[in-house]
C-alpha cells in the first residue's frame, strides 16, 4: 500500500498535485463554464493525452516524434468508423445511390462498404482496434526505426516524414476516407445522441477520467525500473546496452504506450467534437503537440496538462482576435521554451513557487528562530548547486572533447 | 584453433577496416583466465578499437572473436553482455541524474527484458549485492548520493562497480584510472588485484607505472598489430617497443 | 495508350525524363543548403524553407520595381535578382544564427524546435507584408517558352535555366567546401572543434558564415523557383521535409550523396506520377526512402567511421 502510494501518486507532493488537477478538472472548469467553453476544454484535454505521452517519450526517453497526430488521428478515426457506420443506417441513407454506406462513399461512386470498414460495425471491436491498431503501427514504427538504431533528429524527419504521408494517403482515398473534410455528421453512440449537451457533460468527464487514468499508467511506469532505464537510455543509450539490456526494445514499448494514450485521446476527441479530418494528423498539428508538452515541462506528466490548456487556451483567444500575432506568438513560445524556460511550467513552479513556499513556511516556523530565519532550507540547496555547478565545469573542461564531438554526430 | 582450455577469449584473424584503412589489422590475441591483461600502445594504435570490437561495438570486417568457445562476433551488445563481457568506457559512463545505488541497481542483472523491467522489485537481495558492490568500488558511504555529483576518479570506481554486479567473467577496462589521484590509484590497482580473481581481465592504460603494479603480461599494439607480447620488463626493453614510443 | 508509336514513347520518357530534372534541380538547389548546414555542422534548420521563401520574394520585389520602373532592365534582372535573394538570404541566416542558432549547438532536438518556431515567425512576417496570397514575378520573355529539340519532345526554357544554375551553384558550393581556405577551415571545424580552435580558426566564425551560407543558398532557389512556380508566404514549408529526406538520404556529411539522393528521389516521382496519381507517387516515393533508410540508417554515401 505504501509503495502504491509512494509510486502511483509520487508521495504527498504527487499526490497533492494530482488532485489540484482532478480538482480542475472535475470541479472548477463545469462549475465556472457553459457547456459550450467546457466542451472547448474537453477537446482541449483530448490533445493532453498526446502531450503526456510526449513526456514519456521525449521527455524521459530523449525521442523526439514530430508524428504523433498520426496515432491521435487513428485511434479518432476509428472512433469516427464506428459512429459514421451507425449514421448510415439504410433509413437515413435512403436518398442515396447506394443507402447504408457512408454518404462520402456513394459520392465518390463507391457502392459496397471496403472491407476494412466491415468490423468497425461491432462497438468491441471498435474499442479495441482504437487501442491496437495505433500501438500496432507504433510498433511497426518502432521495430523499423529503433532496431535499425534510427534516433534523434533522424527519427524526428523520419516520423514527420510518417504524418506527412498519412495525411496524403487520408487526402487522396477520399472514397474510403471522406478525403479532406474527413469522416463528419456524427450523431450517436448506440443510439445515444452525442450532441446533446448532457451527452458532452458525461463525455467531457469520461475524458477527464481516462487522462487522469493515462497519468497514473505513465507514472506507474516510471515509477518502476522501466522509468530509470528511460532516462539512462536517454543520456547514456551505449552504457544501457553494454549493460545487457536490448534497448530497441524498451524505445519500441514506450512508443507503443505513448501512441495507445495519443489514440485514446483521438477517439475521445471524435466523440467530444463530433468529427475526425487530416487536418489533426499531419506535420503541423503533431508538432504543435510537442509544444504542449514543452510549455508545460518536457519532465512533467501533470505540466502537460496545465501546458496543452494554456497554449490552446492562448490560440483560441488570440487566433479569435488578433490571428496575425497568434502565429507571431506561437513561434515566439518555440523559441523561448527551448531557449529560455527548456522545463517549462513545471520548471519555473520548482524554481520560483516552491522556493516561494518553502521561505514562507521557514519564516512562519522560525520568525525568531535565527537558524532558520537567517537560512532558509533552499538556501544552503542553492550554495551547494551553484558549487557543484562550478565543479562540474571544471571537470568538463578537462575532457572538453568528447562532449563537442557529440553534436556533431546527431545519430 | 586453440584447444587449450585455459584460454578464456581468443581473438583470431581480427580485421577491422574504415573506408579501407585498417585500424585492426589480422590480430591474434589470447586471454587466460584469471588473467590480467593490460593493452598498451601509442595513440591510434588500435586499443580502444578491439575493446569495440570485442563487446560488439564495431562490427569486425573478417576474423574471428571467440570467449569461452562461443563465436562473439555475430551476437548484439546486449547478448555479448549476457555471455560475460563487461566493458568500462574510456570516459566514465554512469547515469549521472540517478543515485549510486540506482546506478548499480539498474545494472544487476535481472529483469533485462520490458516486462522484467516493468516487474523488477527491489528485494534484499538486491539491495545486498549493491551494498556488497559498492563496499568493494569504496563508495559505500555515499549509496544515495546523486552520481553526477561524485568526483571523476569515483565516477571511473562507479562504472567499474556497475560491471561487476554483473559478475562478468571477462571485463574490460579502458584507462581505468584517468583522472585519478595517486591515493585513488593506488587503491583502484588492489581493486583491479582483486577483481581479477575467477575471471579475465583486460585494461588498457597509458600509465606505466600503473601498469606495472597491475599487469600479469602486456601486449602492445601498434598500427592495429601486435608488436610485442610477455612480461613487463620483457616489453620495455624490447627494442621495437622502445623505437615506436620514442621513436616520434 | 495503345496504338502509339516508339517515337512517341520515346518523347514521352524524355519529357517525364526532363520533369524529373527539373524536380531534381529545385531539390537538390534546397538540399545543397541543407546538407551544408546539417552536413557541416549537425544542425536541423526547420526554417529553411523560408529562407528560401525569403529569396523568391527578394526576386519578386526586384521583378516588380524593375518592371514599373526600368523596363529596359528586364531582360537582365534576372541574375541581378540570384544576387540580391543570395545576400538578403544570407543576412538573415547570419541573423538568425547569431540570435538563436549558436545557443542551441549542443541540443539538435531543441534546434530543430526553436527554428520551426522561427519559420512560423518569418511565415508570418511574408504573410503580414506580401498577403497571404501566392504571387508569380513577371519573367524576362526569353525565360518563357520551350525549345523544340525534336519532333513532339519540347523542353521548357525555364526548366534548362534552373538546371543550369544548379550546375553552377552546385560546382560553386564544391569549390567553396573542398578548394577554398574556407572550406578546409568549416571542414576542419567539423571533424574537430577544440583543435581547429586551438590552432587559430575562429569556429564560431566559421559557423556563422556556414549557417548563412546554407541560408544564402537557400535564397539562390528561391529566386529559381519564381521561374517555374508561384510564391506564396508557406511555398517553403512544402518542400521542407521532402528536401530533408533527400540530405538524409544521401548522407548527410556527403555532397555527392545528395546530389545522387535529388536525382534518384526527382526521377522515381515523375516516374511514378505518369503511371499513377500525383498523392500516391508521393506516399511511395517516401515510403520507399523510408525502406532503404531502414536498411541503411546512414545514408546512401556515409563513411564508415569509428563512433
Amino acid at each position: 500500500m505504501q509503495a502504491i502510494y509512494r509510486n502511483v501518486f509520487g508521495g504527498k507532493s504527487g499526490l497533492i498535485g494530482l488532485l489540484i488537477l482532478a480538482a480542475l478538472i472535475f470541479v472548477v472548469m463545469p462549475l465556472s463554464m457553459d457547456i459550450f467553453r467546457l466542451n472547448l476544454v474537453g477537446k482541449y484535454l483530448t490533445y493532453a493525452f498526446v502531450a503526456v505521452g510526449l513526456v514519456l517519450i521525449w521527455g524521459y526517453g530523449g525521442i523526439l516524434s514530430l508524428g504523433q497526430g498520426v496515432f491521435f488521428g487513428l485511434g479518432g478515426y476509428c472512433m469516427a468508423m464506428f459512429l459514421k457506420l451507425e449514421a448510415s443506417d439504410p433509413q437515413s441513407t435512403a436518398i442515396q445511390s447506394t443507402p447504408g454506406i457512408p454518404d462520402f462513399m456513394d459520392w465518390n461512386q463507391i457502392t459496397e462498404l471496403p472491407f476494412f470498414w466491415e468490423p468497425f460495425h461491432s462497438l468491441t471491436f471498435t474499442l479495441l482496434a482504437i487501442i491496437v491498431v495505433p500501438s500496432i503501427f507504433a510498433y511497426l514504427i518502432g521495430v523499423t526505426m529503433f532496431k535499425r538504431r534510427v534516433s534523434g533528429v533522424y527519427f524526428a524527419i523520419i516520423t514527420q516524414a510518417v504524418a506527412a504521408i498519412l495525411t496524403i494517403l487520408i487526402i487522396g482515398q477520399q472514397g474510403f476516407t471522406g478525403g479532406v473534410n474527413g469522416i463528419t455528421d456524427l450523431k450517436t453512440l448506440l443510439g445515444w445522441d452525442i450532441r446533446t449537451d448532457s451527452a458532452k457533460y458525461v463525455l467531457y468527464y469520461v475524458n477527464g477520467a481516462l487522462l487522469l487514468l493515462c497519468i497514473l499508467i505513465a507514472r506507474l511506469i516510471l515509477a518502476t525500473k522501466f522509468g530509470r532505464l528511460l532516462l539512462a537510455m536517454r543520456d547514456k543509450e551505449d552504457r544501457v546496452r553494454f549493460s545487457g539490456y536490448d534497448v530497441a526494445n524498451f524505445k519500441i514499448f514506450i512508443f507503443c504506450v505513448a501512441a495507445a494514450f495519443s489514440a485514446i485521446g483521438g477517439a475521445m476527441f471524435t466523440l467530444q467534437v463530433g468529427f475526425m479530418s487530416p487536418s489533426f494528423v499531419g506535420i503541423v498539428p503533431s508538432i504543435e503537440m510537442v509544444i504542449f508538452a514543452a510549455v508545460g515541462g518536457r519532465l512533467s506528466l501533470i505540466g502537460a496538462v496545465y501546458g496543452t490548456l494554456l497554449v490552446n487556451w492562448g490560440k483560441t483567444t488570440f487566433s479569435e482576435s488578433f490571428p496575425e500575432l497568434w502565429l507571431f506568438l506561437m513561434g515566439g513560445l518555440f523559441i523561448a521554451v527551448v531557449m529560455l524556460f527548456p522545463n517549462g511550467l513545471a520548471g519555473l513552479y520548482d524554481k520560483y513557487a516552491k522556493r516561494f513556499i518553502v521561505s514562507i513556511r521557514n519564516m512562519g516556523s522560525g520568525f525568531l528562530d535565527k537558524r532558520t530565519f537567517q537560512k532558509p532550507a533552499f538556501m544552503d540547496r542553492v550554495l551547494m548547486q551553484a558549487k557543484l555547478q562550478a565543479i562540474a565545469t571544471w571537470l568538463g573542461q578537462i575532457r572538453p572533447q568528447r562532449d563537442d564531438l557529440k553534436h556533431k554526430q546527431p545519430a | 584453433m586453440d584447444t587449450n582450455t585455459s584460454v578464456a577469449l581468443a581473438v583470431e584473424d581480427l580485421t577491422v577496416s574504415f573506408d579501407g584503412f585498417k585500424a585492426v589489422d589480422g590480430l591474434n590475441f589470447y586471454v587466460e583466465k584469471d588473467e590480467l591483461r593490460v593493452v598498451i600502445g601509442p595513440n591510434g594504435a588500435g586499443k580502444t578499437t578491439l575493446l569495440d570490437l570485442i563487446c560488439g561495438k564495431t562490427k569486425a570486417t573478417s576474423g574471428s572473436i571467440k570467449f569461452m568457445n562461443k563465436e562473439l562476433t555475430k551476437l548484439a551488445e546486449h547478448n555479448i553482455v549476457r555471455a560475460g563481457v563487461g566493458r568500462k568506457f574510456q570516459t566514465p559512463s554512469i547515469y549521472e541524474n540517478l543515485t549510486v545505488f540506482e546506478n548499480l541497481e539498474v545494472s544487476f542483472p535481472r529483469g533485462r527484458g520490458v516486462l522484467g523491467c516493468l516487474g523488477f522489485r527491489r528485494t534484499p537481495d538486491v539491495i545486498q549485492r549493491v551494498e556488497e558492490v559498492a563496499e568493494q568500488i569504496f563508495l559505500k558511504d555515499l549509496l544515495h548520493s546523486e552520481a553526477g555529483l561524485l568526483s571523476h576518479g569515483q565516477k571511473q570506481w562507479l562504472e567499474i562497480g556497475m560491471l561487476l554486479i554483473q559478475d562478468p567473467e571477462l571485463l574490460m577496462l579502458d584507462e581505468p584510472v584517468a583522472g585519478m589521484s595517486v591515493k585513488e590509484r593506488e587503491q583502484t590497482a588492489e581493486l583491479l588485484k582483486r577483481i581479477c580473481k575467477g575471471r579475465s581481465v583486460i585494461v588498457i592504460e597509458h600509465d606505466m607505472e600503473f601498469v606495472q603494479r597491475i599487469a600479469h603480461r602486456v601486449t602492445v599494439l601498434h598500427q592495429g598489430k601486435i608488436l610485442a607480447e610477455g612480461r613487463m620488463e620483457k616489453v620495455q626493453s624490447d627494442p621495437k617497443v622502445v623505437e615506436v614510443y620514442l621513436g616520434h | 495508350m495503345e496504338g502509339m508509336s516508339l517515337s512517341e514513347w520515346g518523347s514521352i520518357i524524355a519529357m517525364q525524363g526532363f520533369a524529373g530534372i527539373s524536380l531534381f534541380s529545385v531539390l537538390l538547389l534546397m538540399a545543397l543548403g541543407l546538407a551544408i548546414i546539417f552536413g557541416q555542422m549537425g544542425v536541423i534548420n526547420m526554417a529553411h524553407g523560408e529562407f528560401m521563401a525569403i529569396g523568391a520574394y527578394t526576386s519578386y520585389m526586384i521583378a516588380m520595381f524593375v518592371e514599373s520602373y526600368a523596363g529596359w532592365f528586364m531582360d537582365y534582372y534576372f541574375f541581378f535578382a540570384i544576387v540580391a535573394a543570395f545576400f538578403v538570404a544570407f543576412l538573415a541566416g547570419y541573423a538568425a544564427e547569431y540570435l538563436l542558432i549558436r545557443h542551441l549547438y549542443k541540443r539538435p532536438l531543441d534546434t530543430l524546435l526553436a527554428t520551426w518556431g522561427l519559420s512560423l515567425i518569418l511565415q508570418q512576417i511574408l504573410r503580414s507584408s506580401f498577403g497571404a496570397r501566392e504571387v508569380s514575378p513577371p519573367l524576362p520573355e526569353w525565360l518563357i517558352g520551350s525549345i523544340e529539340i525534336a519532333e513532339g519532345l519540347e523542353i521548357p526554357i525555364n526548366g534548362l535555366v534552373v538546371l543550369g544554375l544548379t550546375a553552377a551553384v552546385t560546382a560553386g558550393v564544391f569549390y567553396l567546401l573542398f578548394k577554398s581556405r574556407w572550406g578546409l577551415r568549416v571542414r576542419a571545424t567539423t571533424q574537430n572543434r577544440v583543435m581547429s580552435g586551438a590552432v587559430g580558426i575562429n569556429t564560431q566564425k566559421v559557423d556563422r558564415v556556414t549557417f548563412a551560407l546554407g541560408c544564402g543558398i537557400a535564397g539562390i532557389a528561391g529566386a529559381a523557383f519564381t521561374t517555374i512556380a508561384s510564391t506564396g508566404p508557406t511555398s517553403g514549408s512544402l518542400y521542407i521535409v521532402d528536401t530533408f529526406l533527400v540530405v538524409v538520404f544521401g548522407g548527410a556529411a556527403s555532397l555527392l550523396g545528395t546530389i545522387a539522393s535529388a536525382f534518384s528521389i526527382a526521377q522515381a516521382q515523375s516516374i511514378m506520377e505518369f503511371f499513377m496519381n500525383g498523392s500516391m507517387a508521393k506516399v511511395l516515393t517516401l515510403l520507399t526512402i523510408i525502406a532503404i533508410l531502414m536498411f541503411r540508417p546512414e545514408g546512401l554515401f556515409a563513411s564508415k567511421i569509428r563512433k
